[in-house]
């Protein structure tokens, strides 16, 4: 299992614990979390509504890839550590991140 | 005034469709859409990207699908208001419905489905403490008359491609067009984003990157918006703030209008897809119930079923027959 935490909008942290083994994205788990995070477009990087700020632990993640980028760019609140939940496979790298939510909430 | 049988709100695939199924019935549709083209999200966010789910098609791209819909439903004579957002919507004493638009377009339907996705597409906004207040009255977050800007000074901000887009074609019409960046280069087309730095380097517009954007100022108009470098802090005298950030969907009016909504979704009765009130369905990914898989396919059926009930709120003394188009051919208007 992965443990991370999350913080929700109203700045509350809560670990979430997830299989690493499912194949899931940070923001499939975070709506089946039921975390208010839109995922628009389904995970193709395209809408930037799974925005998340990583609080902590960056370094543990591959380096975005170029849709991802392209799309964060278009963000008026982005931080340099912003990432799209959409595109981080859950892996044990992730144990002991911290990820804001930064996305458009529902 | 618009009088029409079914008033869609929404012209996304299953909004589309529902024309079909509702003409195949002899019931005329007129449809709503927020954003200035059809195609839902397809069109807005993902034209390109290659659908595999839908029936008889092995592949489609998005855009193709909004485009044989609409080449299908030709034949019915829709109507549309696009680019406009149905704000109030009334149910008058004879049961039947009057829609009002944010451009103050009145539409009279016997019956109104909600097609509308995940919500109206609305701007992203920069958080900036008084953009509320100038709000119309010099910040836009849309082009859709660029006459409204000749001869003013303009403020772009934003990175992507509706940003350089719209600073390269303002350039020509605005007396000044100043774009605002967070970074040093831009992610958008690489083709436009060369033109602006040209654009920049001839004197002809003013960019300022690596910026964001602080404060607006103004008395009662916007006259002036502030930014931070790396440096510094400046301030620019301007008409117009474009902040143009993507756009991001929200439930909007929809929330009011006393249906039975369950976490952002329109509870519906899988029976014909109505809602808690008569003579409103919901159909696609707007609607809920046990069992709702979010696909294209599931709002098609969905639309199917929602014609059948919809004819009896526009023709309550008239007896429905069902008839396939490989009989019947698609009687058009």
């Amino acid at each position: 299992m992965v443990n991370f935490e999350v913080e929700d909008y109203n700045g509350q942290r809560k670990t979430v614990e997830v299989p690493e083994d499912m194949g899931l994205s940070l923001m499939e788990v975070l709506k089946a979390s039921d975390y208010e995070v839109l995922a628009t477009c389904g995970g193709m990087a395209l809408c930037a509504t799974c925005h998340v700020e990583v609080l902590s632990g960056e370094e543990n993640l591959g380096e975005p890839n170029d849709a991802e980028l392209d799309m964060i760019d278009t963000l008026p609140n982005i931080t340099p550590t912003s990432r799209l939940a959409c595109q981080l496979k859950i892996s044990e790298e992730m144990n002991g991140m911290v990820f804001r939510l930064k996305g458009d909430g529902v | 005034m618009i009088s029409t049988d079914i008033c869609i709100i929404g012209a996304g695939p299953v909004g589309l469709f529902a024309v079909f199924e509702a003409g195949l019935l002899k019931m005329r549709c007129h449809l709503v859409d927020a954003l200035p083209q059809v195609g839902g999200q397809l069109s807005e966010i993902y034209p390109k990207k290659p659908i595999y789910d839908i029936p008889g098609f092995p592949e489609v791209k998005a855009q193709e699908l909004v485009d044989n819909l609409m080449k299908q439903i030709e034949p019915f004579k829709p109507t549309f208001s696009l680019g406009e957002r149905v704000d109030g919507l009334e149910r008058l004493a004879d049961g039947s419905f009057r829609l009002t638009t944010s451009d103050d377009t009145i539409i009279e339907a016997k019956a109104v489905v909600i097609a509308g996705g995940l919500g109206c597409f609305e701007p992203r906004k920069p958080v900036l403490e008084n953009l509320e207040q100038f709000e119309g009255k010099g910040v836009a977050y849309m082009v859709k008359d660029p006459e409204k800007f000749r001869n003013k000074r303009v403020v772009l901000a934003g990175g992507g491609d509706s940003a350089l887009d719209w600073t390269i074609f303002l350039a020509d019409v605005a007396e000044r067009v100043t774009l605002v960046h967070r970074n040093e280069t831009f992610r958008g087309a690489p083709d436009s984003a060369e033109k602006v730095f040209e654009l920049a380097q001839a004197g002809k517009i003013d960019l300022v990157l690596s910026a964001n954007l602080k404060a607006l100022s103004g008395n009662g108009h916007l006259n002036a918006v502030s930014m931070t470098t790396k440096e510094e802090e400046i301030t620019v005298e301007t008409d117009y703030l474009i902040p143009l950030f993507g756009l991001s969907p929200k439930l909007g009016p929809i929330a009011d209008w006393n249906l039975a909504i369950d976490k952002n979704a329109i509870s519906v009765d899988t029976f014909d897809y109505s809602t808690n009130v008569p003579g409103i369905y919901a159909i696609g990914d707007i609607n809920t119930y046990p069992g709702k898989l979010k696909l294209i396919l599931s709002g098609f059926h969905e639309a199917a079923l929602m014609a059948q009930s919809a004819f009896k709120h526009v023709y309550p003394d008239q007896k429905l027959s069902f008839k396939y188009t490989t009989v019947n051919g698609v009687p058009a208007f």
